[in-house]
């Protein structure tokens, strides 16, 4: 198997109202190369935290990630997409996507960068607005120019954040579609948190659902469907609809197993 | 026409003064009290003259303000890194707020006679109130800027890559200027105020304040007027420019 990330029970405490609460309890999951998760589960789970500690935003307190005994992901190569409010407000779209390639740590010159910002304008098709600054551009148009900074920096991982939530229903389902057409172009990993059952299963290949706080993985769901997904065939709408009750099952915990 | 219509009304009451003014003047009779307009404007319209044989209005006016600016940008060199620090790390914040507390309430002008036995009476000391004036202004809405920051911001930085140093230049900066830049518009009023206040005192030999009290001295109220407009008027179209160059450079400010 291809498998890009390993990670083995990993867990995470949080200091809350002077007591420790349990967020994330013995969490195992593998992502493989070139393929669509979406994380699912109850709403304040530790989804995010999970997404997080991949990130290396945030550490885990025990665990093996990539058979290491490692507890931070820092050196893991990954990229965040959040929800909104992410652009940088005074840089243009271009310079937005250029920005990780600029860092010091990819050793890009000028010349490249360009190359590479004209790419990912042309895949997310934002070439008219390169020069834009973020607040001249609508909500959807953002989200894809956070995407296209994100690859810009060629994660082995894309970690998504809740991206399309902020979104209405028409652009999510562009951004949806978007997302698709990357996968067919790129080899990137795409690692979705994600709170609605209808996008999850319209993107993913596999669906990893945790239970409610303490979050564990309660389930492991594929999906059969092959792409693009008809979102009325009557067993795509009964799987949607196995798995918002996996989810709300989730929340209580002696439904697990 | 509405836009017109809103002239109207600003210039209204301005209109209305010196209507009453101009009345009370031709009434009280005397120009030690209420010199009329017929006088003011003349002083207005010849700023290159020469006043009571020293320099012109137009002089005093350059003095004046190339005293604000040296005081105003030393201030500022030295309280934007000051401020960027103090908003960046809470060790350095525990270090300079308290003093920074205790300093601030104390008026400008309040410095004077230690500014005077510090630096002498003249140049050096009009710089240092200046200085104290618009030090705070721009330091407190440094640290302001930098606490506006958004953490999610450094999040996608770092998610990309950005080492502690980067963030700083490419994040915390630019994220910081905004409020940064209304500190400077907020100074430069704060010293320009100082300045001329400072002028005044005994000792300083030049500046618009220096002219409207020697004016007083002399007993040309007309002139006393006409300095005070000038004073208004360039206090004014400083901060026209610096509000021009807030919408030039910081128009994604709060729009997202």
């Amino acid at each position: 198997m291809n498998n890009i990330l390993e990670i083995n029970n990993i867990s995470k405490i949080f200091a809350e109202n002077n007591s420790l609460c349990k967020a994330i309890d013995n969490v195992s999951l593998t992502l493989t190369k070139k393929e669509i998760v979406c994380l699912m589960g109850p709403s304040g789970c530790g989804k995010s935290t999970v997404l997080r500690i991949i990130s290396g935003l945030d550490t885990a307190d025990s665990g093996i990630i990539n058979g290491d005994e490692w507890i931070s992901a820092d050196s893991l190569h990954t990229a965040m997409v959040f929800q909104e409010h992410s652009l940088f407000p005074w840089l243009s779209v271009a310079e937005n996507i250029g920005y990780g390639l600029r860092m010091k740590t990819r050793f890009s010159s000028e010349q490249q960068v360009n190359q590479k910002v004209s790419q990912l304008l042309a895949l997310v098709r934002m070439e008219e607005f390169a020069n834009a600054l973020p607040h001249q551009l609508s909500g959807g148009m953002k989200q894809r120019v956070a995407v296209a900074r994100a690859l810009a920096v060629e994660p082995d991982i894309l970690l998504m954040d809740e991206p399309f939530s902020a979104l209405d229903p028409f652009s999510r389902r562009e951004l949806q579609d978007e997302v698709l057409n990357i996968r067919y172009h790129l080899d990137t990993t795409f690692f979705i948190v994600t709170h609605n059952p209808e996008e999850a299963v319209y993107l993913a290949n596999r669906v990893i659902i945790l239970t409610k706080r303490p979050a564990t993985v309660l389930k492991e769901v594929t999906i059969p469907f092959s792409y693009p997904r008809n979102m009325v065939d009557p067993e795509v709408l009964d799987l949607i609809q196995e798995v918002t009750e996996m989810i709300t099952s989730g929340r209580g915990k002696a439904e697990v197993n | 026409m509405k836009r017109l219509h809103k002239i109207k009304r600003g210039i209204a009451l301005p209109v209305t003064i010196v209507i009453i003014w101009e009345i009370l003047s031709l009434n009280i009779g005397n120009s030690f009290i209420l010199p009329g307009w017929e006088l003011i404007v003349p002083v207005l319209i010849h700023p290159m003259d020469s006043l009571f044989g020293g320099a012109s209005l137009f002089e005093n006016g350059v003095i004046s303000l190339e005293r604000v600016l040296i005081g105003f940008l030393l201030a500022t060199v030295i309280a934007v890194p000051l401020g960027l620090l103090s908003g960046w790390s809470e060790r350095v914040d525990e270090y300079f707020n308290p003093l920074i507390q205790i300093l601030r309430p104390v008026p400008p002008i309040a410095w004077m006679p230690l500014a005077i036995a510090w630096f002498k009476i003249g140049f050096g000391s009009l710089i240092f109130i200046i200085f104290i004036g618009s030090f705070f202004p721009v330091l407190i809405s440094t640290v302001e800027g930098v606490h506006n920051v958004r953490i999610r911001w450094l999040e996608v930085a770092e998610s990309l890559g950005a080492t502690t140093k980067e963030k700083f230049v490419t994040v915390i900066i630019p994220g910081a200027l905004p409020f940064i830049w209304t500190g400077f518009r907020l100074a430069f009023g704060v010293g320009w105020m100082c300045l001329v206040a400072a002028e005044m005192l005994p000792g300083t030999s030049a500046g618009l304040g220096y002219l409207i009290m020697y004016a007083y001295n002399l007993g040309q109220i007309q002139v006393i007027v006409a300095g005070m407009i000038v004073i208004g008027i360039i206090g004014i179209v400083s901060d026209y420019l610096f509000r021009c160059g807030q919408t030039r450079f910081f128009d994604w400010q709060g729009k997202e």
